[in-house]
This record gives C-alpha cells, structure tokens and sequence, in this order.
C-alpha cells in the first residue's frame, strides 16, 4: 500500500507539472476525504441498535441546521428525531472532534520531533491528559463546571509533552529510539499515577468505575454538552496549527536552515507545543485515551500529499475525523448488544501499523 | 552590501568559541573562512548569518545590528547553506528550492510567477533541475548539497554564507560550485564560505580569514594569509611549493612528526 501511495503522489505531483500546474495532490485528496467523511457521518448517525433510514437521517439534520420552517418534520416520528439530533448526532460530532484534534496533534508532533514515529499517546501526551482529567474527577472540580475538565487535562498533557521534550530532543530532533522509549517510560509512570488515584478513589465504586471506563477511551453516551466543551478547543487548536503550517515545513528542515529561511524558531516550537497540547487535551477530556490516530492518519497521508503542512494539516483534520468516526461505528456494531471500547478499536489498526513503521526504519534504531 | 563582525565573541554553555573576531564581507568579492577542526569557522559564519547572537561584540549588516533586525528581513538579505543537509521527510526537490522564497512572500500566498522564475533559475545554476521532482530524502549526499545551495540562491539573498560545501561533494562538483561561487561574486553577491582545502583558497578566493584557537589570526588578501610562517604553525605542518607545467601554484603538507610509522 505504501508503494501505491507514494506512486500516486508521484503521478499527482507530475500531473501538476512539478507544482507549476494547477492540479496537486491536495486538490484530489482533500474533495476525496471530505465526501468520505460525509458518508460515514451519515452512515454514523443512521446505523445503530435502531436503525434509521438515511432519507431520515439527512432530513432530520437539515432540518435541524438549516433555518427553521425550510424542512418539514411532520413525516418524522419524535422518536426518530431524537435517536438522530439528541443521541447520535452529538456522539458523531465528538468523534469527528477527537478525530481531526488527534491527527493534526500527531501531524504537529511529528514535525516538531522531526520524527515520523511521534504521536500524543505514544509518546505520553494522551496519558499526561488523562491524568490531568483523573485529578479533575476525583477532586470533583469536575462536578462544579465541565470546564474544568479541558484545562485539567491540557495541564497535565503540556507537562507531559514538555518533559518530555526535555529528555528526548538535543538541537531541535529527537531521534527515533529515544523519543520513543522516554515516551513510554513517561507514559507508564503517568498511568501509575493514575491508576494509583484511581484506586485510592476505589471507595466510592461508581466514580472509580466511570474513570476506568473512560480512560479505555470511549465515547458512549456523548450528548452536546460534550460539543460545547471540546470544539472551542479544538478549534483554537487547529487554528494555531494552520498558522504555523509554513513555519513547521521549515523546522522539518532543521533550526538552522529553518532560522536562516526566516522562522522565529523558539516561538514556533512554544506555539506549535502549545497546539499538540490543547489538542490532545481536548480529544482526551471527552474520549479518555484513544491512540494511535495521530500516527496512521498524517502517515498515510504524507504517502500521498508529501510533507508539506499548509494541506498536510488541513487534509488530517478531515481524514482524522472520518476514521476515528468509521472506529467509533465499529465499535458500536461489531459485538451488539455490547459496544468494543473505541480505544481498543484504533489501537487494533494502529498498533500492527506502528510496529510495521518500526520495522521499517530498524536500522535507524540500531537493534532488531 | 556589507556584513560584518565588530570585535564580536559567542559563549556557549560558559565555554568560549570565539573571541574578538572583527571581520567584513563585501560585495563582489569571496572570502575563505580556514582554520584547523575547532578554530571556529562555523561559528564565524553562524555569527554572520545571524543564526547565534554574539555575546560579545556585534554583528552588523550594512550597519545595522542584526540582533534587533526582523527575522524575516535578514533572511531577505542573508542566506546561509548549513554542513548537516539532512532531509527527514519527502519533499521534492522542487518544494525545498522553493522554501527560499518563503520570506519574499506572505504567510498563506502562494509562489508568484516572478518567485517560481527565481526558482527555476536556482535549480538551474545548481545544477539540480534535473531533480526536481525527486523526492530529497532519497538523494546523495553530494546531490542534497546543491540542492541546499539551489534554495540559498532561490532566496536572491546578497550574501551567501556556506558551511563547508565541498565537502561531501566528488571533485567536478567541488569545481563547479567553486566556480559558482566565484560567478556569484562576480555578480555582485558577497560570498563567504569555510574551507578545508588551502589550494582551493589560493584559486578562488579574494580574501582569507584564519582562524586559530577562536581568535582570528590574520585576514587579508590570498597572498597576505596563506604564508609559510602563519600556515605552518596554525595547522601544525611545514609547507611544500610545487609549481605546475600550468604555472599553477600548489601546495603540499607534510606533518610535523614526519608520516605515522606503522606500530
């Protein structure tokens, strides 16, 4: 598939005229994902427990985005208008968020690390967050504003990603190997932390349940509140993200060349940091720790539209959305009546696809 | 245009690089920056670039002080071609000549008919053109170096610094981007660049800076600095003269201790 790919990439770019011509890549892929992320947000909302047929579905959520009195309701039971704006719609929104917020964040990380292998919960972000949110459940800061759940989290995935940072990059890279494994030892030690919380809080068994649930990652019964909490984040996030696109195109080039071709390098490592945390924070404070979305989705992508960010993010967003959305169905419909955590579901994809990544570039690392 | 350094010195980690270094690159002429391994000519033309503020001294460009000028504006007027021209990601040769031209535009716009002139130019005199839809990162190393070289140019800068750019390079392509160089001044760049190799100074440079130690030890003309009695005892070797059929003159070194005896 990577040579298919990367083939393809070749033809697009030569179609383009080597980048001279009006057709690129991106002018393929980007209307190709976005039609996709189309269907199955359709196909989301109509397949479930109870199905809903997909005439319903558009209808019932034209009516609800389109000015009031434009689309008639009368033919729609009250049932299926709630199954369809109350119960599912919300849930596929969050996982069109977590989507999008995971795999720009990865995108970001990979850039920033100059490392193809870098991701927020590979390399301990995820767990920095959600560690974050533990403290904001079992304090009950949770209880009096949701709010607190998003700061609480992007707390702890900054110290995350900043300890990390430390220990892991020298001028500017961290090299594979490295980076990897002071990840994983970072993300361990946080998960103890919480795990520890969590078991001290075994007490009351209903809190203690909820928490491990969540941090399975999972997005069962999301309702708008869960909208209203995450997308203001993500939003600032992918702003922050897309602004910097042309900057982060030089750091992959390295500090020097990247201060020589005129980027602010210390500012837009603090930007570029911030983003990846606020993104991950916001994804984990609603999904709990969902992995590997922000490794499979930039590098396949990458395959196709080259390096460049200015469409790379853009690109990631809309693919990240669809697959952790096409995830989140499977999850819902591959065991019914029970649902498979949706954390178990990206890693079921992501991991293989990780450890492949590995393989492949084992002479970098020096062992296997 | 001229660039320059005034008594300027770099500490880094409360070790020294360098000390005391005035120096000034000018227009229409190629300055060689040689000394020994960690006699700091990296440093010299990082300081120039505007890559490391100096912590002592400054770094003027037409006399103002690089440290309190934009980014953005010195990279207009100051390109600098690293020694590490490792490529992590696959962008085509074509997407990194291009990034020159990122501080002539804006933040979203895209490369205008005049920017991808500038480009195809560059990729052109680099020799490069042929490449550029390849993708960088599964180039050679000597064919990454022009590649470097094409984006320095791309960026129209009037001064272009490089860090030992020969050396990963076979010996046509040292020639020919020695010969660039020198083209390039001659069009009214100023040019400064670190070398190992002593004859090619004497064939291609207007002026030599020598540096020893951190300090800069002689600048001036060819023949002023590449003498017997300042080579010999910074480098260490006593100096041979051979005077080709071609009336080229070249030299030889020879190591002080005489040749490693086998153990």
């Amino acid at each position: 598939m990577r040579a298919n790919l990367s083939h393809l990439r070749r033809r697009l770019t030569a179609a383009s005229g080597g980048g001279k011509g009006w057709l690129s890549p991106a002018l393929v892929v980007i209307p190709v994902v976005s039609a996709l992320l189309a269907i199955v947000a359709v196909a989301g909302v109509a397949i479930g427990s109870t199905g809903v047929a997909w005439e319903t579905v558009i209808r019932v959520l034209a009516a609800k985005i389109l000015p009031t009195g434009w689309i008639e309701l009368d033919s729609v039971s009250e049932a299926d208008q709630a199954i369809v704006w109350l119960i599912r719609a919300p849930r596929i929104i969050v996982a069109g968020l977590v989507g999008a917020a995971l795999a720009v964040a990865g995108t970001q990380l990979q850039g920033i690390f100059r490392n193809p292998l870098a991701e927020s919960s590979i390399i301990g972000v995820s767990q920095g967050a959600a560690l974050g949110a533990v403290v904001a459940f079992i304090t009950g800061w949770v209880a009096s504003s949701a709010l607190w759940l998003p700061l609480a989290a992007f707390v702890g995935a900054f110290l995350a990603l900043f300890a990390v940072y430390m220990i892991a990059s020298r001028a500017g890279r961290a090299p594979v190997a490295t980076l990897l494994l002071a990840g994983i030892a970072l993300g361990a030690m946080i998960t103890a932390c919480s795990s520890l919380l969590i078991s001290l809080s075994f007490v009351d068994w209903q809190v203690a349940g909820e928490i491990v649930f969540w941090i399975m990652g999972g997005l069962d019964s999301r309702t708008w509140t869960h909208v209203v909490i995450c997308a203001p984040f993500v939003a600032l996030g992918l702003l922050i993200a897309l602004w910097h696109s042309r900057d982060l195109d030089l750091m992959l080039l390295g500090e020097e060349t990247a201060t020589s071709l005129g980027a602010d390098v210390e500012r837009v490592r603090r930007a570029v940091l911030f983003a990846a945390a606020l993104l991950t924070a916001a994804a984990v404070s609603v999904s709990g720790v969902v992995g590997f979305v922000g490794l499979v989705v930039p590098h396949a992508l990458r395959l196709v539209l080259g390096p460049s960010h200015r469409t790379l993010l853009a690109a990631s967003a809309l693919a990240g959305a669809t697959f952790v959305i096409a995830c989140d169905l499977l999850a819902r419909t591959a065991n019914p009546p029970t649902e498979i955590r949706l954390g178990v579901v990206t890693a079921a994809f992501g991991a293989p696809f990780f450890l492949y990544l590995l393989r492949q570039r084992r002479k970098e690392i020096g062992f296997f | 245009m001229s660039l320059s350094l005034r008594n300027a010195g770099i500490q880094i980690d409360g070790r020294s690089l360098i000390r005391g270094v005035s120096l000034s690159i000018e227009s229409e002429r190629v300055t060689a920056v040689v000394g020994p391994n960690g006699s700091g000519k990296s440093t010299v033309l990082r300081l120039l670039a505007g890559l490391w503020k100096p912590t002592e001294g400054l770094a003027e460009l037409n006399g103002e002080d690089l440290a309190r000028l934009p980014r953005e504006a010195i990279a207009r007027e100051v390109t600098f071609v690293p020694q590490d021209t490792r490529v992590d990601f696959a962008f085509t040769v074509r997407d990194v000549v291009a990034m020159g031209r990122y501080p002539h535009v804006g933040r979203f716009d895209s490369l205008g008919p005049a920017d991808n002139e500038a480009v195809n130019a560059a990729l052109t005199r680099a020799d490069v053109a042929h490449l550029e839809d390849r993708f960088a990162n599964e180039l050679s190393g000597g064919e990454r170096q022009r590649v470097l070289i094409a984006r320095s140019l791309a960026t129209e800068a009037g001064a272009i610094l490089l860090d030992e750019p020969t050396a990963s390079l076979d010996i046509d392509h040292s020639l020919e981007t020695l010969e660039l160089l020198r083209e390039l001044a001659s069009e009214g760049k100023a040019v400064a660049v670190a070398l190992h190799d002593l004859n090619a100074v004497m064939r291609w440079a207007d002026q030599v800076a020598l540096m020893n130690g951190g300090r800069l030890e002689a600048i001036g003309a060819v023949g002023e600095v590449v003498r017997d009695d300042l080579v010999e005892p910074v480098f260490g070797v006593t100096v041979e003269h051979i005077r080709a059929a071609s009336g080229n003159e070249t030299l030889v070194f020879h190591r002080l201790q005489g040749p490693r005896t086998a153990a």
